[in-house]
């Protein structure tokens, strides 16, 4: 156990201590110790920065389009699913459709290039029919529901299974009950399906509430170029340009505090809510 | 296995039902595999097809290896794909080693300190250190440009440790008393006992190691120089951001179409994650996964 045990010590709590920066100004020469503390200055930078406060409006964005529309199409591709009887179509589709999630970001990005980009399949499709062509990669505008997009083509199959186990949960009884009793698909669905996935599709939306300071990081840092600080700059790739690329080591680490901070906070606040409702949430 | 079973009570759908069905699984099917088919198929074709087609090919008319035998003549994607292997592989073997012993010390009653550790440890999955020191910890550590960059930040998962823990704990009680009258050492129980019983938990789980070493991009690009450059930060660097390819893939001499080399180096990186992926999926069967998804 003691390898294991040192790499949580060194690098989780080495770095975690080593957040101390975010109250110094550091000095290269003088490493992360040696450096002199200027107590809450770099918070105050942080509070005044216009580019911050941009950064993280649009965290919330896109986390919250992500919510409106990633989130229900794991369920519903669930439930399309789980409708199935055929058991060699459905295990053929799910493993297409869980695929995705194991490929990288970089990949993902590169596919979505080919795909919709000026000389990409789509637009040669659009042109070959006469239509206009439609510029996807690299616009400002169209980068908010292109990277929903993005979510959705990777990781909407890895999404359906917790659903698709709480669909084997409903009881077959009662399905099987209301049948006789002359309730229709829907009115199956509606009355006996739904009221018994509704715990766990309450959990995941709170789950993911609480997580709505983060978006994927690696996702933006590599499309940021190609359309620019105002659409794509996130919390973390803030955090990223400011002390990485800029050296401004303390500040980025008081606004990577700031975000650590808040998404604790907010992960713990939103495991309460499930504990209020009943579900037993991530941590007991 | 070719089974159709409806229950006795369920009416059979309708026509239309059935075909707006058929219909969005074949689009669900298509959105995931066409551009899997472009690259495959792009990479294959001749440089004069890509580009009378306007950068893509659908299905080549005369394929040719061309671009792969480019590739491998030498040069940066070669030395790439040799790094994400090493790293993929010495990382996987470290990163199961560490999270097999720590799990089962946790998991063993009367271990020094154990529930202090595992709080400890759950900590660090609600509040993960910050992006900044953990570059600032590396650096100072002198690893900078080293491949150990790649590894040690991410030594063990939690979650990875904590399914396996559970999984551990599920070994019925008995056996480990059983060993223990014997005489056996922890280390010997382990060895003999629990890893054998546990040989799904911990495919599964090196799995899902060795698919996060070979994508991960972002560490290669905060930490290394370019010349160790692994394969996903080369795909980045050509591929995404068009660096020009030409004189640098293969060292010297001449170069096919950028465009289909381009497309070879992505089909190279993603074909491991193919060849894996049937192992992987006979064990979320298992539901090894949902379990721990649950827990």
């Amino acid at each position: 156990m003691v390898p294991g045990l040192a790499y949580f010590l060194l690098f989780q709590y080495g770095a975690l201590f080593g957040s101390a920066i975010a109250f110094k100004e550091y000095v290269p020469f003088d490493g992360v110790w040696g450096s002199p503390w200027i107590g809450f200055e770099n918070f105050q930078r942080m509070f005044g920065n216009a580019e911050f406060w941009d950064a993280v409006v649009n965290t919330l964005v896109i986390s919250v389009l992500q919510l409106v529309f990633y989130f229900p199409v794991p369920l519903a591709l669930a439930l399309l699913l789980h409708s199935l009887t055929w058991s060699t179509v459905r295990r053929f589709v799910q493993s297409v459709a869980y695929l995705p999630h194991f490929i990288s970001w970089v990949i993902v990005v590169a596919l979505f290039q080919q795909m919709l980009g000026d000389t990409g399949l789509m637009n040669s499709f659009l042109g070959d029919a006469g239509l206009s062509t439609v510029d996807v990669i690299g616009n400002p505008d169209a980068f908010k529901p292109l990277v929903v997009a993005q979510v959705i083509w990777k990781d909407a199959g890895w999404g359906t299974i917790i659903f698709l186990a709480a669909l084997t949960q409903v009881d077959e009884q009662l399905l099987e009950a209301s049948a006789i009793d002359g309730a229709g698909p829907w009115r199956r669905f509606w009355h006996v399906t739904l009221p018994a996935i509704r715990p766990v599709v309450i959990l995941l939306l709170i789950m993911r509430l609480g997580e709505i300071l983060s978006v994927g990081f690696e996702q933006m840092l590599l499309q940021r170029d190609a359309v620019g600080p105002e659409a794509a700059e996130i919390i973390d790739t803030f955090v990223y340009y400011q002390g990485v690329v800029g050296g401004d080591y303390g500040f980025a680490t008081a606004a990577g505090l700031f975000k650590g901070l808040m998404g604790a906070l907010l992960v713990y606040a939103a495991n309460k809510v499930a504990h209020r409702l009943g579900e037993s949430g991530v941590y007991k | 296995m070719s089974t159709q079973v409806r229950p006795s009570w369920m009416e059979k759908p309708k026509p239309l039902t059935q075909a707006a069905k058929a219909v969005a699984l074949i689009v669900v099917v298509l959105i995931v595999c066409v551009p899997f088919l472009v690259i495959v198929s792009t990479s294959l074709a001749s440089q004069r097809e890509v580009v009378e087609n306007g950068g893509w090919v659908l299905w080549p008319t005369e394929p040719t290896l061309q671009a792969y035998r480019d590739i491998f003549e030498g040069g940066i994607v070669t030395h790439a794909l040799g790094v994400s292997v090493g790293v993929t592989v010495i990382g996987t073997l470290l990163s199961l080693a560490c999270t097999v012993t720590l799990a089962y010390a946790l998991c063993r009653p009367g271990v020094f300190g154990g529930k202090p550790f595992l709080i400890l440890i759950l900590f660090t999955f609600l509040f993960p250190p910050g992006m900044i020191p953990s570059f600032l910890l590396v650096k100072e550590l002198g690893l900078l440009d080293s491949y150990a960059s790649l590894i040690l930040p991410v030594l063990v998962n939690v979650f990875n440790l904590v399914v396996l823990r559970g999984f551990f704990q599920g070994i019925p009680e008995e056996l480990y008393e059983a060993a223990r009258l014997d005489g056996a050492s922890d280390l010997r129980v382990l060895w003999t006992i629990v890893l054998p019983l546990s040989k799904a938990a911990l495919a599964v789980i090196g799995l899902f190691y060795a698919v996060t070493y070979w994508n991960s991009w972002f560490y290669a690009s905060l930490f290394l120089e370019s010349d160790h450059w692994p394969l996903q930060q080369v795909l980045r660097t050509y591929v995404i951001s068009g660096a020009g390819l030409t004189d640098t893939t293969t060292g010297e001499g001449t170069v096919n179409a950028p465009q289909t080399i381009q497309m070879a180096i992505l089909v190279i990186a993603v074909v491991p994650i193919l060849l894996v992926y049937p192992f992987l999926q006979k064990y979320f069967t298992k539901g090894v996964l949902t379990g721990a998804i649950k827990s």
